[in-house]
């Protein structure tokens, strides 16, 4: 098998790219492979990012954590590092697809992919999160709420590899939340996703981070919503009152999962009820 | 264009050639006639397909023929043939696991790799474990009945 | 968990392995892999067929090449013009045509087919067709084809005393209209049909519920004697009358490609095309006007049923026909009317599915029977209980129930078992009126519970003289070894033959399980004892088959004594018999009892032998800030005669009882211009472990004298319980009125939206 199709480095991986920018990376392939057989087919040269160690494990880096970008979902939601640090990220983790496709489907995939429907975005965009981006220019980072130009658009250039996700230390005292409106129970498509980190002291919500999925062409982060809540001391008015300004800040659509009025409906009631949890858990 | 992968499959070290993004789904059913993997959707959604990809369980539509190599791949053929499974297959059968056949492969491969790694899970264990099979026929009842453990009122035998 | 309650053992007599629940024979081989389903099956020289399908609803084709110059080497294409005889799929009638001729009539209707030697290859061929079509105007939905007033496809009309009179005599009229959707089979294996030539017949081997009706396909469009055409049934990887009436078509594109190919081929659908192009259930629409006494008391039902039919007609006068026998549910009631008809559209033609008609005409007589309650001031078991049909009530047919009506001990025993009445009551009480507080400021997150209550019942069988008709043989024969073949049609889709056969057989004979053998459903080997539909597979085959053993153990028993023989072992004995040269094979027919008659033009009599019946308690909570239902648990209570393995019968249940879960809840075809929004399984949802309620079956047995050891057919039943009592249980939560399924969280939003704008 040629090294080309499998690097083992990252340098030979940029290398093969740069080569060839006509290759198609791929990862865990769970989008990739329900292609149509002769789409599938016709990707005659692929570039395996799975075997690359600088695109693996899960490191504590200078305070803040850096994630692989071809770390599975398992590996994330079964990581004792995520689970205390990022349980909103450990919880997207455990409701993308089954548990197969969480053996397979991995982060940087999920990033990559674009898909406005992705469950861990909007939780790397309330968590600011910053992606570290390799070319054959050297090494870049981004900060992730840039990453999503246009609906399944990047501002990854071409000849560019992800290859982590880096996640700043939360401060203390803060907490995270993290809900997913699926087509079912599990192995399901979400109708709404949202995500939210916010500090809590004495009483009153500061550094609110909201963020929703399948409401917009990308992944949003709600900033109205945000700073309806500045400073507001927390309890059912001011949940009431963010939640609905988040409500008008997200553009949904009518698609075969869902209608633009329930998601509208249902982001609102999962922003509020997320706030008032907020309020009682401290 | 073709490549070659070196596997160990079901035990054995395993030549597979075809094209890169050949799925390991048609590796397995066309090219060596291991059919007891089925096809229930060709999407990710069903785990009628599901193998084991060094011990972990994937579907085997979703894995290109490119990322095989140097992997352990387990199909139910293997599971067939192991004797600690056997206990575990009979039990999958008397307790009603069983009816159509088109998901069961699939199932008990999943079922297998959970019980490796906790041999008497929880319900709802087992039900998240198995979220990504589909089943149609059974309800899941009789799949969950042959990996919990039952008390005697749940007891699908007469009453009296 | 099940449990099944029945006679005391003492009054079980010899029934040997009846009632026992013995691992299922083909269980093993399928939990291993070993089972060969339609594309397991090994063929030489195979090659694969695709299909080019129609992207409009209703268009005319004004032109349809094939450019072999741009088709991988060797290709074989066939269009409507190549075919070599008739064009028609004979199933009822035979106007359903085998490749669109000239006008498609939905989208992914076969237009052309292919063969290649691989599957990509006859993909690729596809792309050698050109194809003009000249778009028509269609329609699409149920309410379209009702405004277009086109003649209906089929018509049925039921009615027992003075409809009129009594309604304008009630004190009490409840109007009421529901609405059901299509509903996908979702077999988890696709359709798939392999063709080939062998000593001068056809075979055609694969995923088929109906040998018979595939041969009798063959054999009337291509002109065959019937000995010139053979069909096999492979494993069947679920079927759900999926696989009653699309087989015949599949399996006639396989053998003509198979034909022009001159070596075998195989079609095998994915995913995406069997939702496309395969049959459905039937939508429904269905109005009552029902007139109640101040009691609570039933006088008069008045039914009228839309189905749509889809783009032929199929089987869809036999769909409508159970649809309206089972319209006006377990009750009496002297005045009933029931009309319905078929309504043609533009989309793909729906077929069987589990229930046939009835759980959408059930769901609309159980959501109606609320309502009544509502209006009576009665709750729902009150209503039930007040009105149930029983031992000697007649139905609107003017068939008199016999003791085997069973309706209220259901209702009584699944009322003890899950203690409903209280619960709903606290349920509504805690309500209050004006629905759940969604959208209110203060409440928890503590989900809305509520309980929903069905009764309902199923005929088992054929409708009306389908049996007469078809007098289904079995045979069965002596091997020179002493053991039993036994021989029928019908094919294993899960539901379990395999397993029930071999124990009918050996309690009728007497004779160990080891001591038979089952003939493979091989149209060149076995007798045509009928498709495997209808809940008749137990109750109607098992039951001849019980009397062709019996006789076979009663010659041998015979020539033994004549002979002075000892009676020995009976293997043993039994190959001293066919050594001797004795008569060693029988053919028995299902002989349809002479009392039970129905006249098919006046829909009066008896429409089948009898009924399975059953009542389900389904418990759900309601998530207060996105409307998502979960079911917790369903309870069901079937009365099945006698479970002859109770595990694959309580299987049934736990199975049918999902899959009308998933139809109450999740499932939904989307269609947009004729066209497919979910045509695939990431969106056309179906209930996976998690979404699954707990499902407590409870079987009751009263042996039925006309069924083998007292079975009773009952696989589809249980389709006919859940959705109702799903949608019951959603009301008692939320007080919103649940008239349409799947009560998508969607739904339950726009309803509760409206019921505020309405409020004010």
């Amino acid at each position: 098998m040629s090294a080309a199709a499998a690097p083992r480095t990252l340098d030979a991986a940029v290398a093969a790219l740069a080569a060839d920018p006509s290759l198609v990376p791929i990862a865990g392939c769970t989008d990739l492979m329900v292609a149509d057989p002769l789409r599938r087919l016709g990707m005659d040269r692929v570039l395996d990012l799975t075997r690359i160690p600088e695109l693996a494990g899960i490191r504590e880096k200078d305070g803040a954590i850096e994630i692989g970008a071809a770390t599975t979902f398992r590996a994330l939601g079964d990581s004792p590092l995520v689970r205390e640090r990022f349980p909103a990220l450990a919880q997207a983790a455990r409701v993308v697809g089954g548990w197969q496709i969480q053996n397979r489907a991995t982060l940087g995939g999920n990033v990559a992919n674009a898909s406005p429907a992705g469950d861990a975005l909007p939780v790397l965009l309330a968590l600011d999160a910053e992606l570290v981006i390799a070319g054959a220019g050297g090494t870049r980072t981004l900060p992730y709420g840039e990453f999503h130009v246009g609906y399944r658009k990047t501002a990854l250039r071409v000849g560019e590899i992800l290859t982590r996700v880096r996640l700043p230390r939360p401060a203390t005292g803060s907490a995270q939340a993290f809900r997913k409106v699926g087509t079912r129970e599990a192995q399901a498509i979400s109708k709404v996703v949202v995500a939210m980190a916010a500090k809590v002291e004495d009483g009153a919500l500061s550094d609110l981070r909201l963020a929703a999925g399948s409401v917009a062409p990308t992944p949003l982060r709600l900033r109205a919503a945000e700073e309806a809540a500045a400073g507001r001391p927390l309890g059912a008015q001011t949940a009431e009152r963010v939640a609905r300004v988040a409500a008008g800040e997200v553009e949904p659509i009518d698609d075969v999962r869902s209608t633009a009025d329930y998601r509208r409906f249902a982001l609102e009631r999962v922003v509020r009820r997320m706030l008032l949890e907020l309020g009682t858990r401290r | 264009m073709s490549v070659t992968v070196r596997a160990v499959l079901n035990g054995r070290e395993t030549e597979l050639t075809g094209h890169p993004m050949e799925r390991l789904l048609d590796v397995l059913r066309d090219g060596l006639a291991l059919t007891g993997t089925k096809e229930g959707c060709g999407e990710g959604e069903c785990g009628a397909c599901t193998v084991l990809l060094d011990g972990e369980p994937v579907l085997s539509c979703l894995v290109p023929l490119v990322q095989c190599d140097e992997r352990r791949i387990d199909t139910v053929e293997a599971l067939a043939g192991e004797p600690r499974a056997r206990a575990f297959l009979d039990r999958f059968v008397a307790a009603g696991g069983v009816q159509c056949g088109a998901c069961t492969p699939g199932i008990v491969v999943t079922a297998w790799a959970l019980l490796e790694r906790e041999a008497r899970p929880h319900v709802e264990a087992v039900r998240d474990a198995l979220a990504g099979n589909l089943c149609r026929c059974t309800g899941y009842e009789g799949i969950l009945r042959a990996l919990v453990e039952e008390g005697p009122a749940e007891s699908g035998e007469k009453a009296r | 968990m099940t449990g099944t309650d029945t006679v005391p053992a003492g009054e079980r007599g010899d029934l040997g392995p009846i009632g026992t629940s013995p691992p299922r024979p083909d269980g093993l081989a399928k939990a291993t892999g070993a089972a060969v389903f339609a594309d397991d099956l090994a063929v030489a020289g195979l090659w694969f067929g695709a299909t080019l399908r129609s992207p409009h609803p209703h268009a005319r084709i004004a032109a349809l090449r094939f450019d072999p110059a741009r088709a991988p080497e060797g290709a074989v294409a066939l269009t409507a013009r190549d075919l070599p005889g008739f064009n028609g799929v004979q199933l009822i009638d035979d106007e359903w045509p085998i490749l669109a001729d000239g006008v498609v009539r939905h989208v992914g209707e076969a237009v052309a087919i292919v063969a290649a030697p691989t599957r990509v290859a006859a993909r690729r061929a596809l792309a050698a067709f050109d194809v003009e079509y000249e778009p028509l105007p269609a329609v699409l939905t149920l309410e379209a084809a009702a405004a277009a007033a086109a003649p209906p496809l089929a018509e049925v009309e039921i009615a027992c005393g003075d409809v009129e009179a009594a309604l304008a005599a009630a004190e009490l009229v409840v109007e009421g209209s529901y609405r059901t959707g299509h509903q996908e089979h979702i077999y988890i294996e696709c359709q798939a049909m392999t063709a080939w030539e062998e000593d001068g017949a056809l075979v055609v081997a694969g995923s088929m519920q109906c040998p018979y009706y595939v041969h009798k396909a063959l054999v009337h469009a291509l002109g065959l004697p019937p000995d010139r055409a053979r069909v096999r049934a492979t494993a069947v990887g679920g079927g759900f009358g999926g696989k009653e009436d699309y087989p015949s078509l599949i399996g006639l594109h396989a053998a003509l490609l198979a034909r022009a190919a001159g070596r075998p081929v195989r079609l095998a659908y994915d995913r995406h095309e069997d939702i496309v192009a395969t049959t459905k259930r039937h939508p429904a629409e269905v109005s009552h006007r029902t007139g109640v006494a101040g009691d609570g008391t039933l006088l008069a039902l008045d039914v009228e049923i839309l189905l749509d039919g889809g783009a032929y007609r199929t089987l869809s006068p036999v769909v409508l026909s159970r649809a309206a026998l089972h319209a006006s549910g377990p009750y009496r009631c002297a005045h009933v009317r029931v009309r319905g008809r078929v309504l043609a559209t533009h989309t793909a033609p729906n077929g069987a599915f589990r229930g046939f008609g009835a759980p959408q005409t059930q769901f609309a007589m159980e959501r109606q029977m609320d309502r009544v309650a509502r209006a009576a001031g009665l709750d729902p078991y009150e209503v039930r209980a007040r009105n149930v049909a029983g031992p000697g009530d007649r139905l609107p047919t003017g068939q008199t129930l016999d003791d085997s009506a069973s309706a209220r001990l259901c209702l009584e025993e699944v009322e003890r078992r899950t203690g409903f009445r209280e619960r709903w009551r606290r349920h509504d009480a805690e309500r209050g009126r004006g629905g759940v507080r969604f959208g209110d400021g203060a409440e928890g997150r503590t989900p809305a519970r509520g309980v929903g209550l069905s009764l309902y019942f199923h005929g088992a069988g054929f409708t009306g003289n389908g049996e007469r008709r078809m007098r289904s043989p079995v045979a069965a024969r002596l091997l020179p070894d002493g053991r039993i073949e036994v021989l029928t049609a019908m094919t294993d889709m899960g539901q379990g033959c395999a397993a029930v056969f071999p124990q009918i057989a050996a309690a009728a004979a007497g004779v160990a399980e080891e001591d038979l053998v089952f003939a493979e459903p091989d149209t060149g080997e076995v007798p045509d004892s009928g498709p495997t539909v209808a809940s008749r597979t137990t109750m109607i085959v098992g039951g001849a088959i019980a009397r062709a053993v019996s006789e076979l153990r009663r010659r041998v028993d015979a020539w033994l004594a004549a002979h002075g023989e000892e009676p020995g072992p009976f293997r043993a004995a039994a190959a001293r018999y066919v050594a001797a040269g004795e008569p060693a094979e029988v053919v028995v027919h299902h002989e349809t009892p002479e009392a039970q008659r129905f006249d098919e033009e006046r829909y009066q009599g008896a429409a089948y032998p009898t009924f399975a019946w059953g009542a389900d308690v389904a418990e759900v909570e309601v998530d207060p800030d996105t409307y998502a239902v979960r079911p917790l648990r369903v309870t069901a209570v079937c009365e099945v005669g006698r479970a002859i393995h109770p595990r694959l019968c309580a299987g049934q249940v736990e199975g049918g009882t999902l899959q009308a879960v998933g139809w109450a809840l999740l499932e939904e075809v989307k269609l947009e211009g004729g066209r497919y929004l979910n045509d695939r399984l990431a969106t056309y949802i179906i209930p996976t472990a998690r979404d699954a309620p707990r499902i407590d079956v409870h079987l009751l047995e009263r042996p039925w004298e006309g069924g083998p050891f007292g079975a009773k057919g009952m696989g589809e039943l249980p389709m006919d319980g859940g959705a109702p009592a799903v949608a019951a249980a959603v009301e008692n939560a939320t007080g919103l009125a649940v008239e349409e399924v799947p009560i998508t969280p969607e739904r339950l939003f726009d309803l509760d939206r409206a019921g505020r704008r309405e409020r004010g």
